[in-house]
């Protein structure tokens, strides 16, 4: 089969803007699950949430998407540092974060979706933006602005996250908490307040990917489930903890995807990244960029 | 009791319920009773590695699916007779169990849990695009005519085959339970090096716990198709599954077979009673906020309390 | 047909560029009470954890009566007759103190040694009383005292009825008293037979116990010999007070 070059220029340019998308959503999991040690499987559900709240706002008042959703994003964090107190109480305190711990997002996970399918129904929702329509060309290859506009301010938000880790004092403490909990004791600072606010972060970052994810698709409640995968792929894939590795993974995947919809059909895609984190689970549990 | 007699008498008391069965002129109760049941096999199979293993398995969907579309499978191909497709599902779902074993060689806690995840979906993935049996648009099993054992409905056979797996499913958890193997399963699920260092082999134990329990899971799917009569993936692989089978547990109690049995009657039948009365939709919120107020507040289960409420007394 | 029990030769293990074992011989014979000291990151551990197989050593080989046992995973190893306890103790939680025995007296002891299923629960407790937890069989091992736990440690290490017993530091942080207890208590196993290697920064126990002391120092053996020598032995003194 002879491959048109103009086709394989527009799956890579868009696997890189899916890739943009990709590494907010997986962002908040390299922070809770990469550094933190929590395993917030129910980070999907608060993308999701993200959309939807991002939706309600557009619909009834005609707001950007993402514009709303970094203005709300303190609502975010909020609902995080909450989050953590619960599990920190209940599970990491008594030393059962592992089954118990897990199994209480999976929790967290169905309520959430259910909940917004109770208020919102199983209707496929989208949102309207200035430059959803827009698609601007280079030759023969498409710049979809609904897929570029997220990708930039996606790109920006996880650089900013990466650069807020190293060269902030309280970043170098969210990156010490994994090796090193006593000396930050010394130090003066409290690992439980250090994980709570850095957890916070995390959701944060889902609400701002949700808003993201509502304006390059249509977004209902249970998609949530199909992002677990693909986000601890982009995590495990790039190697846990690294921010610049989630951004890597986030593009390998994005990449990937978008090969498998051009050439084999989009009803294969869910398998690449689900099939990727096993392959990676299975041969390099280090990930690319691993340590 | 010694492991015989228990297993003489759990199925002594499933043939029992069945024959008085069949004096319910109600054709819901044996819709409930099916669903219940189904839902006592996948927790009492969840927990045989989860509760007793320490292996948090979220891919239920994946192993029950398996059972369901090697029925499918084997209607499209021979039509084979009842027996052969719970033989033949339960051994291909336990296969896809001792596959999943090997990856507990790699990977422990968080990232088995997540590879269980994967494989769900990657599994449906396939189905979906599998068009021999079905795929996304699904497939339609037609209930044969002829029903043995003078049942009135096959529907009757199929609530009667899912009593014996019941059945089936309690005698091996207790068996694995109480015998040496249940110890060493426990002692892998505190500690892994340590038990190794204590000289159980934990490789074998984690593949064998790994086998039966997804065969169990598998088994509970095979008379799923022609229980509905049709089967769609998005049915099969619901993700129902996996959250009733770690809630119902966690709910009970993971420590003996009594916790999962408890756990699936008691929220089976609650989310039987929800059904009719208010919507599905409530369903899943329920067995939701349930799972999150137990795994808070009462991590140990029913059994938990029992347990404590015992120890009280003896003092 | 060699009089040896474990024939550790050659072994080295590295840890990406580092190297935590080079080149370390070690002998013990049946019954032999054998310290190994060196100090934090000497590679002690590393070379427990090779002689138990929960590490695999690059080079070297290590026999065990007279057979390779370098390629067989842990189990099968104490189940030949080799225990250890670890450093930081591990119990079987979710057990009582009691269940904790069981576990390697139903996988490791019942492989060597006749003992009947029914035999099983008083084997367990002659062990616990031997250490002094006699008192707390049906107590739950996640409630013990720190103390408690290092007994718990090597009762269970114990109840794998071994020919060599590999005690990983269990004596650290315990009281004078607490110490001499334990040391009393693997002396016993002297008379049953069972060959020790005893892992220890509390110096005056390692030389009252030993018949031999071997030394690492940054993963080489720098001197072996009888507790009088070493404590002579200027390298010793220098690996251990510094230059």
């Amino acid at each position: 089969m002879e491959l048109s070059t103009a086709l394989v220029l527009n799956a890579i340019i868009a696997g890189l803007l899916l890739g943009g998308l990709y590494a907010a959503m997986s962002v908040g999991i390299s922070i809770s699950f990469g550094m933190l040690d929590v395993v917030n499987i129910a980070h999907p559900a608060f993308i999701i949430l993200g959309s939807y709240i991002a939706y309600i706002v557009n619909d009834r008042l005609g707001f950007d998407p993402i514009l709303v959703s970094v203005v709300l994003s303190p609502l975010f964090f909020a609902l995080g540092m909450a989050l953590y107190r619960i599990y920190y109480l209940c599970f990491e305190k008594r030393g059962q974060e592992s089954l118990r711990g897990l199994a209480f997002f999976f929790g967290i996970l169905f309520i959430t979706e259910v909940a917004l399918v109770l208020i919102f129904g199983v209707d496929y929702r989208l949102v309207q933006t200035a430059y959803g329509q827009t698609t601007w060309r280079l030759g023969a290859v498409d710049f979809p602005l609904r897929l570029v506009v997220p990708f930039l301010v996606s790109v920006t938000m996880v650089v900013s996250v990466q650069l807020f880790l190293t060269h902030t004092f309280f970043g170098r403490a969210v990156l010490a908490v994994a090796q090193d909990q006593l000396a930050l004791r010394l130090m003066g600072v409290n690992p439980v307040r250090v994980k709570e606010l850095a957890f916070a972060l995390s959701i944060a970052t889902a609400g701002v990917a949700g808003a993201f994810l509502i304006v390059i698709q249509p977004v209902q409640p249970s998609i949530g489930r199909e992002f677990i995968g693909l986000a601890f792929a982009v995590c495990v894939l790039g190697g846990m903890g690294s921010i610049w590795g989630t951004l890597l993974g986030a593009f390998v995947l994005g990449l990937a995807e978008s090969f498998t919809s051009t050439f084999f059909g989009p009803s294969w895609a869910p398998a690449v990244s689900f099939g990727l984190l096993l392959a990676t689970l299975a041969f390099k549990p280090s990930g690319l960029l691993g340590r | 009791m010694s492991n015989r007699t228990f297993t003489v008498m759990v199925f002594a008391i499933a043939i029992a319920i069945i024959m008085a069965s069949r004096f319910i002129p109600n054709e819901y109760f044996f819709q409930a009773a099916y669903t219940v049941l189904q839902f006592v096999v996948l927790a009492t199979a969840w927990n045989i590695l989860g509760g007793y293993t320490g292996y948090v398995n979220f891919g239920t969907a994946a192993f029950f699916a398996v059972g369901a579309y090697s029925t499918v499978f084997l209607y499209n191909a021979f039509q084979a007779p009842l027996v052969v497709m719970i033989l033949a599902g339960t051994l291909v779902a336990g296969l896809l169990g001792l596959g999943v074993g090997y990856l507990t060689l790699r990977l422990r806690g968080v990232y088995f849990a997540i590879a269980t995840l994967a494989l769900a979906v990657v599994l449906y993935t396939f189905v979906i695009n599998w068009d021999y049996v079905g795929g996304a648009r699904g497939a339609y099993l037609l209930q044969p005519r002829e029903v043995p054992f003078g049942f009135a409905r096959y529907t009757h056979l199929l609530y009667s085959a899912m009593v014996l797996m019941t059945a089936a499913a309690l005698a091996v958890a207790r068996a694995i339970e109480t015998s040496t193997l249940g110890r060493g399963l426990a002692a892998i699920r505190d500690d892994e090096l340590a038990a190794e260092s204590a000289g159980v082999p934990t490789l074998r134990l984690k593949l064998f716990s790994a086998t039966v329990s997804g065969a169990l899971m598998g088994m509970a799917g095979t008379t799923f198709p022609y229980y509905l009569s049709y089967i769609e993936p998005s049915s099969a692989f619901s993700l129902s599954y996996a959250v009733n089978s770690i809630a119902m547990p966690l709910i009970g109690g993971m420590m003996s077979w009594l916790g999962p049995l408890i756990g699936a009657i008691l929220l089976g039948s609650i989310q039987q009673l929800v059904q009719v009365t208010v919507s599905s939709a409530w369903n899943l919120l329920i067995v939701g906020v349930m799972l999150v107020l137990f795994v808070t507040l009462a991590p140990n289960g029913i059994m938990g309390w029992v347990d404590a409420w015992r120890k009280r007394k003896d003092r | 047909m060699s009089d040896l029990l474990l024939e550790v030769s050659g072994v080295t293990k590295r840890f990406g560029g580092f190297t935590a074992l080079e080149d370390v011989d070690l002998v013990v014979r049946p019954g032999e009470r054998i310290g190994l000291i060196g100090p934090n990151g000497s590679g002690k551990s590393t070379l427990v954890n090779c002689i138990c197989g929960a590490l695999h050593n690059e080079a070297g080989s290590i026999r065990f009566m007279g057979e390779d046992i370098g390629r067989q995973p842990t189990h099968r190893r104490i189940r030949l007759g080799l225990a250890r306890s670890f450093q930081i103790p591990k119990p079987f939680a979710s057990m009582s103190v009691l269940d904790n025995l069981r576990v390697p007296l139903l996988y490791a002891a019942r492989r060597h040694e006749k003992i009947a299923k029914s035999q099983i629960t008083d084997e367990a407790m002659h062990i616990l009383q031997q250490v002094g937890l006699g008192d707390k069989a049906q107590a739950m091992s996640r409630g013990l005292t720190q103390v408690d736990m290092r007994k718990l440690e090597l009762a269970r290490a114990m109840a794998a009825k071994p020919r060599l017993l590999i005690s990983d530091e269990a004596m650290a942080g315990l009281s004078p008293a607490e110490v001499d207890d334990i040391l009393a208590l693997l002396q016993g196993l002297k008379q049953q037979g069972v060959a020790v290697i005893m892992i220890e920064h509390v110096m005056r126990a390692v030389m009252k116990f030993s018949e031999r002391v071997a030394v690492l120092v940054a993963g080489r053996k720098i001197a072996e010999g009888d507790p009088q020598a070493i404590a002579g032995n200027p390298d010793v003194v220098k690996a251990y007070l510094g230059e």
